[in-house]
């Protein structure tokens, strides 16, 4: 068992029954070049080399693993460590697999890169690597999310990133990747798209978590160099589940580590309402395996197969689809998944501000509700790792509103 | 050597007739739905009768990423008007038993993957044949992916159409042209689909590559719009694709049967350079 969890990837891109790679034929050969192109990075000692001393000296890595003291003191349950990747350059751990993949980029001989960008800190990131490596860079971004996230819009046009707002559809996440997608299938040959989280076709989901892997890498050093023992229980945020798996993977084979990945339960359990995709057993409705954007895994959608809307304070969690990793690891029970409202996060938010001094990103600030929500199941004598996956000055206008 | 399909359909029937007569064939896309099912129904007619040698029904999808802005309103419009894929194949049933004499045109059900796989290919499969379509193309389903699919389709006779792409190699082409039924279609220039004033200069290349590794009849798509593109193409190509043409005169017109009926001069225009070449007033502004 412990093997497969290692790797549970098949050639093909699958875990378990999801994944895959369903896309217009003109991407097919492209993302046979990505594939070939990042499985020989993974052996190339240069490009390991120039990842790791990004990582380090651009990016700020390692992350601290910080014991929060006096939120563990006024949750009164387990001990608490934040995994502190709100600390990295860019406010999130978005720039690990923005580094990786803008190298990868370079290493292809591509001159251009696009991304999509939800809460705005992928898009950030990308632009920040792109300034860095002298790629051209555009970003495609939902003009609702524009709104709501004005300050990481100015920060990516200031690198000279051009933004390109998307009036499609429910004008977020799920339709900047749309818009994505239609720009890399005109501009092939001369761009990559630097997608931002383990979603879309293979070797996406393999690839995105595996340069998001030195999350989990580094906290399990951390945390049995701190407590001499391995945590009993993860938290993280799962939108695509970029954060979280990072954080999770380097634990798979440690069968006493309980993994929670919290998802977005907005204001209720109808469609449209939440997204939440693998909490029906809280009473969230319409997610069930289909496709969408490239890949087979839980998506909300209506009977006739209509993608449906979503709904969440955060911009960051609003995707109707789950990363097809999550979506197996979910079927074997390896990881547990729920939801928590908006105005759970939101509290959790301010919680943290006062007791850490931290403001988290109104997506990290999910996981710290789950972890509240979780507690009458935890004992004191549990060791929590939370993954604090970005920072909140790019929520103050949220936050503001309700202070 | 018969490039006829055991699955043999209308399709086919079709593209073998277009052969004996030297004709390059125009198949007509539209957006079942857009503005409403009973619209389509009329379209179709129209279009058939106008010389379109085979129609595709585009199913509207929330998420189309493979479509530029025109098919993306019509499907936006023809999901606004409660157009799913059941109400497609029931649109289907309708067209064959119109009584019209142009009720036997060749249909093809033109989809994103997801609608089909929440109906289940089962149930897709078999009320697609017996509304009487004649063949599937799902645009983000690829060789690869799309085992049962096919093997599920073909137990119903329908035929299974993939798309050619400038981007595949000559060893793709050749699978996909394997997988394939009726014809292949191969996409004209990398992007999403959209009318454009000119063909891309290596697409007799793209279509010599094609033409090597299946006996398949090949219709090109994406980006063909007016009578110049389609004189191009005879002796190069079996059909000619035209969709966001079509849709934009739906868009433009003020009534249904405005609609029908421009559809109608549109097909004509395009028939008439497919038959006899180009005439000079025809050529494209």
């Amino acid at each position: 068992m412990s093997a497969i969890l290692q790797s549970p990837t098949t050639a093909a891109g699958r875990f378990g029954p999801y994944g895959g790679r369903y896309v217009p034929e003109t991407l097919m050969v492209p993302l046979f070049e990505l594939e070939r192109a990042y499985h020989a990075a993974k052996s190339d000692a240069s490009f390991q080399s120039r990842f790791s001393d990004m990582l380090k000296n651009f990016a700020g890595r390692p992350t601290p693993l910080q014991f929060a003291g006096r939120l563990t003191e006024k949750l009164g349950g387990p001990r608490i460590y934040l995994k502190r990747e709100d600390l990295l350059h860019t406010g999130a751990h978005k720039i690990n697999n923005a580094i990786g993949q803008g190298l990868l980029a370079v290493k292809m001989g591509k001159p251009r890169i696009i991304a999509e960008t939800g809460a705005g800190q992928h898009g950030v990131a990308s632009a920040t690597v792109a300034a860095h490596l002298g790629l051209e860079c555009v970003v495609y971004m939902g003009t609702e999310d524009m709104a709501r996230q004005a300050l990481n819009v100015a920060r990516m046009r200031m690198l000279g990133t051009q933004v390109v707002g998307v009036e499609s559809g429910s004008r977020t996440l799920k339709d900047a990747i749309n818009e994505a997608m239609r720009d890399w299938v005109t501009n092939v040959r001369s761009t990559h798209y630097l997608l931002g989280s383990v979603l879309g076709a293979h070797p996406y989901p393999t690839m995105v978590r595996d340069f998001q892997a030195v999350i989990g890498r580094e906290a399990r050093e951390q945390i049995l160099a701190a407590e001499k023992r391995l945590p009993t229980h993860l938290f993280a945020c799962v939108g695509g589940g970029s954060n979280s798996i990072g954080l999770f993977h380097q634990f798979l084979s440690d069968a006493s580590v309980k993994m929670i990945g919290i998802e977005a339960g907005g204001r209720g359990g109808g469609l449209g309402e939440h997204a939440a995709r693998l909490a029906a057993h809280q009473g969230f409705i319409g997610a069930r395996p289909g496709v969408l954007q490239g890949t087979y895994t839980y998506v909300l959608q209506n009977e006739d197969g209509q993608i449906a809307t979503t709904h969440s304070i955060s911009a960051g969690l609003d995707y109707p689809a789950i990363g097809p990793e999550h979506a197996w690891l979910a079927d074997q029970r390896r990881a547990e998944y729920s939801a928590v409202s908006d105005q759970a996060a939101l509290d959790a938010a301010r919680l943290l501000s006062r007791t850490e001094g931290i403001i988290p990103a109104l997506e990290s600030a999910h996981a710290i509700a789950g972890l509240i929500e979780r507690l009458p199941q935890l004992k004191s004598d549990d060791l929590v790792i939370l993954n604090l996956s970005g920072r909140g000055d790019k929520d103050m206008d949220t936050y503001s509103r309700l202070l | 050597m018969s490039f006829v399909s055991p699955n043999s359909t209308r399709i086919s029937k079709r593209f073998a007739e277009l052969r004996a007569s030297g004709e390059l064939g125009i198949v007509a896309y539209i957006t079942a739905g857009d503005p409403t099912i009973d619209a389509t129904l009329k379209f179709v007619l129209a279009l058939a009768e106008a010389g379109a040698d085979v129609i595709e029904l585009g199913v509207p999808f929330s998420d189309p990423l493979a479509d530029g802005p025109t098919i993306q309103r019509a499907s936006e419009r023809a999901l606004k008007a409660g157009t799913t894929l059941a109400g497609v194949l029931e649109l289907v049933r309708r067209i064959r038993q119109s009584g019209s004499p142009f009720s036997e045109v060749p249909l093809v059900l033109f989809s994103y993957y997801n609608p089909i796989l929440q109906m289940g290919l089962e149930k897709f499969a078999s009320a697609a044949a017996s509304a009487g379509a004649d063949g599937a193309l799902a645009t983000d389903l690829t060789p690869e992916e799309s085992e049962e699919y096919r093997r599920i389709l073909a137990t119903h006779r329908l035929d299974t159409i993939f798309l050619g792409a400038p981007t595949s190699t000559d060893e793709r082409l050749a699978k996909i042209a394997a997988c394939s039924s009726g014809f292949l279609y191969l996409i004209s220039r990398t992007g999403v689909t959209g009318a454009k004033d000119a063909l891309p200069d290596d697409l007799p290349a793209l279509l010599r590559r094609a033409r090597g590794v299946t006996h398949l009849p090949v219709a090109v798509g994406f980006g063909i719009s007016l009578p110049g593109h389609v004189s191009v193409l005879g002796g190069l190509a079996d059909a000619a694709v035209v969709g966001s043409a079509l849709v934009s005169e739906i868009e433009k017109a003020k009534s249904v049967d405005g609609a029908a009926a421009a559809l109608a001069a549109r097909v004509r225009s395009l028939k008439e350079a497919a038959r006899h070449g180009l005439s000079r007033r025809e050529v494209a502004p």
